[in-house]
């Protein structure tokens, strides 16, 4: 099973980890380092003063940061829950079944994660003036969901491929209803893949800018528009301050389930990408 | 104490054009353990499932006492089909996996204990409750398989391969413990076999079903003594098989002429006979003794297969090495073929 560790692939696994820490934390540390710093101008390596200011504003009532970080929440939360109603059965039916055009149905799934989010949208935003979507939270869920769905429907697919529906039979024939039946027999099984399959969904939603911008009609400002606003007017000091805080559910999630992402075949979906 | 009638029962899967089943009709006793056996492909799982409810029939019809379960669903039907690789929940111990049925009936967690300890007595696995499915060997996955469905005391009990994957020595401790459990319980068990040895063994009637059609439907024995066909023959490891006229309890062919017992087909047909019954040189001459010659004899440990020929006729024969030591290949001898051994097969 697991290869004993020599020298050599201990010095290599050493390498890897340190890579990955530094691509990974490295960028986010002048972030971190710009949200206490009151004047940091070339050449200096560190500012030249510290200050808690740009977080007493970031977390006070009129910045508006909190109030964007709720809305957020619950626009990635909400968009994360329809992705996972939608994408188990979806998933299901790619692991599971045969049926006529299968492939055009798993490209056209797989299709928003080729074609530009803009291009999408542009079409969507028609159709959303139209039934009156558009500049609304709901719209702006919907819209995420455009992204976030290929990946829950994949990484569903991939774990239904690996799941025998004999399972669920022997449920049922043991005198379990399909109700029982999901919840004892399938939920269990697929549980791994709707964690991880729900965390990238999540991530995805959570970093979503043009779409949100678009239908959203700068209405409903989520936390990367806020950035984005506060990025280009050139405070960096406040930039950093909410962008400490944008990375924060996502490292949260990532601790959260780190467990699950080990799950060879909750992975397996995104081989498919 | 559950008696099953499968009625017409015919399986045509989308996009096939050839049955999968075709027609099937039993009438299975209450109590009576009966073995569907054919070889893989043959419809015999396809019709445990419909049985079961896994899948939906073409057409027929399947009663228990008389009354159609067809528009029942599965979990309501009374019937549990144990499958071939076992499926036990593998998030589940041993306990949780043979008090599933119960579970699902809202018996009260207590008494599933106490009856799930009871079950695990019976199928010899003591104090195995808390051992989790990949911990058990085999033999011990397919006792547990076993268990959570007797533990819901099902009218009708399915078995799907239940020895194929045992090796051995464990089939035989699995047949006698299905058996005993199956007459102490007395529940109508239907089981899937490919293996003519294992449904003779531990079946009360045996069902052959080839490419998705019933051959025969008898007792164990009668597959041997009063095949219907050729196929079936063969299939029990049946191999002479020569043509000729059966008028008056004679069968007269290329062989000579024989004496059949009384019930036999007239007319023309094929006599067969299986190759144990064939007796060498046996004491005096009685009827149907007829000389033939050894073309090959093989030594097989605790028997001896030779091959005769009778005139243009070659015969299968299977005999006690001691009573064919002496004989070389090439000599002839005198061979007997009790009538009672003999059957006609239409042609």
């Amino acid at each position: 099973m697991l290869e004993k560790p020599t020298l050599l692939s201990n010095s290599f696994r050493f390498i890897t980890i340190a890579m990955l820490i530094t691509w990974l934390i490295m960028p986010l540390v002048p972030l971190a380092i710009w949200s206490f710093a009151k004047g940091w101008f070339f050449p200096l390596i560190l500012p030249k003063y510290w200050s808690l200011n740009a977080w007493n504003y970031a977390l006070s009532d009129t910045a508006g940061v909190l109030e964007s970080l709720w809305l957020t929440i619950f626009i990635s939360a909400s968009a994360t829950i329809l992705s996972i109603m939608i994408g188990v059965p979806a998933g299901r039916a790619l692991g599971m079944y045969k049926f006529k055009g299968k492939e055009y149905v798993e490209l056209l799934i797989l299709a928003p994660t080729i074609v530009p989010g803009i291009a999408v949208v542009l079409g969507i935003h028609s159709v959303f003036i139209s039934i009156g979507l558009t500049n609304t939270i709901p719209g702006v869920i919907l819209v995420h969901l455009i992204p976030t769905l290929p990946y829950m429907t994949l990484v569903m697919s991939g774990i239904f491929s690996n799941f025998d529906p004999d399972f669920e039979s022997q449920a049922r024939s043991l005198g379990a209803s399909p109700l029982k039946t999901f919840y004892y027999i399938t939920l269990p099984s697929i549980l791994p893949g709707i964690i991880v399959g729900g965390l990238f969904a999540f991530l995805v939603s959570w970093s979503q800018y043009i779409l949100t911008l678009m239908i959203g009609g700068g209405r409903v400002i989520t936390l990367p528009l806020l950035l984005f606003s506060f990025a280009t007017s050139g405070r960096n000091d406040i930039t950093g301050a909410i962008g400490m805080i944008y990375i924060l559910p996502g490292i949260i999630i990532l601790i959260l389930t780190a467990r699950h992402l080990s799950g060879r075949s909750a992975v397996g979906g995104f081989g498919r990408i | 104490m559950t008696h099953v009638s499968i009625k017409n029962l015919t399986k045509v899967y989308p996009g096939l054009t050839v049955p999968s089943l075709d027609n099937l009709s039993l009438e299975i006793n209450s109590g009576s353990l009966t073995a569907l056996l054919g070889p893989s492909g043959c419809g015999k799982t396809t019709t445990m499932k419909m049985i079961a409810g896994l899948l939906d029939q073409t057409s027929g019809d399947v009663t228990f006492d008389g009354t159609s379960i067809l528009k029942e669903k599965p979990e309501n039907r009374g019937v549990v089909m144990v499958f071939q690789n076992h499926l036990l929940f593998p998030y589940m111990n041993v306990q949780d996996n043979i008090g599933f049925g119960l579970k699902m009936r809202n018996v009260h967690k207590d008494e599933i204990f106490n009856r799930v300890i009871k079950m695990l007595d019976l199928v010899k696995l003591p104090n195995m409750e808390n051992r989790m499915p990949k911990e058990l060997s085999g033999g011990q996955q397919q006792r547990v398989a076993l268990a959570r469905a007797l533990i819901v005391q099902p009218r009708v009990l399915l078995l799907d391969e239940p020895l194929s994957n045992l090796d051995a020595h464990l089939r035989f401790e699995m047949r006698d413990l299905i058996r005993n459990l199956q007459q102490s319980m007395g529940i109508t068990t239907i089981f899937v076999t490919h293996d003519q040895e294992e449904a003779v063994v531990l079946a009360d009637q045996v069902a052959l079903i080839l490419d998705g059609k019933l051959k025969q439907y008898a007792q164990p024995d009668v597959f041997y003594k009063k095949p219907i066909d050729v196929v079936t023959a063969k299939f029990f490891g049946g191999q002479n098989f020569i043509k000729g006229t059966s008028k008056n309890n004679n069968f007269s062919s290329n062989i000579g002429k024989l004496a059949l017992p009384k019930d036999c087909l007239q007319g023309n047909g094929i006599l067969t006979f299986r190759p144990e019954n064939v007796q060498i040189g046996k004491g005096p001459k009685s009827v149907n003794t007829i000389k033939a010659k050894i073309i090959e004899k093989i030594f097989l440990g605790t028997q001896t297969r030779l091959k005769l020929s009778i005139k243009d006729e070659v015969i299968q024969a299977i005999a006690n090495p001691n009573e064919v030591d002496e004989k070389e290949t090439g000599i002839e001898i005198d061979i007997n073929i009790p009538p009672s051994c003999l059957w006609v097969i239409n042609n």
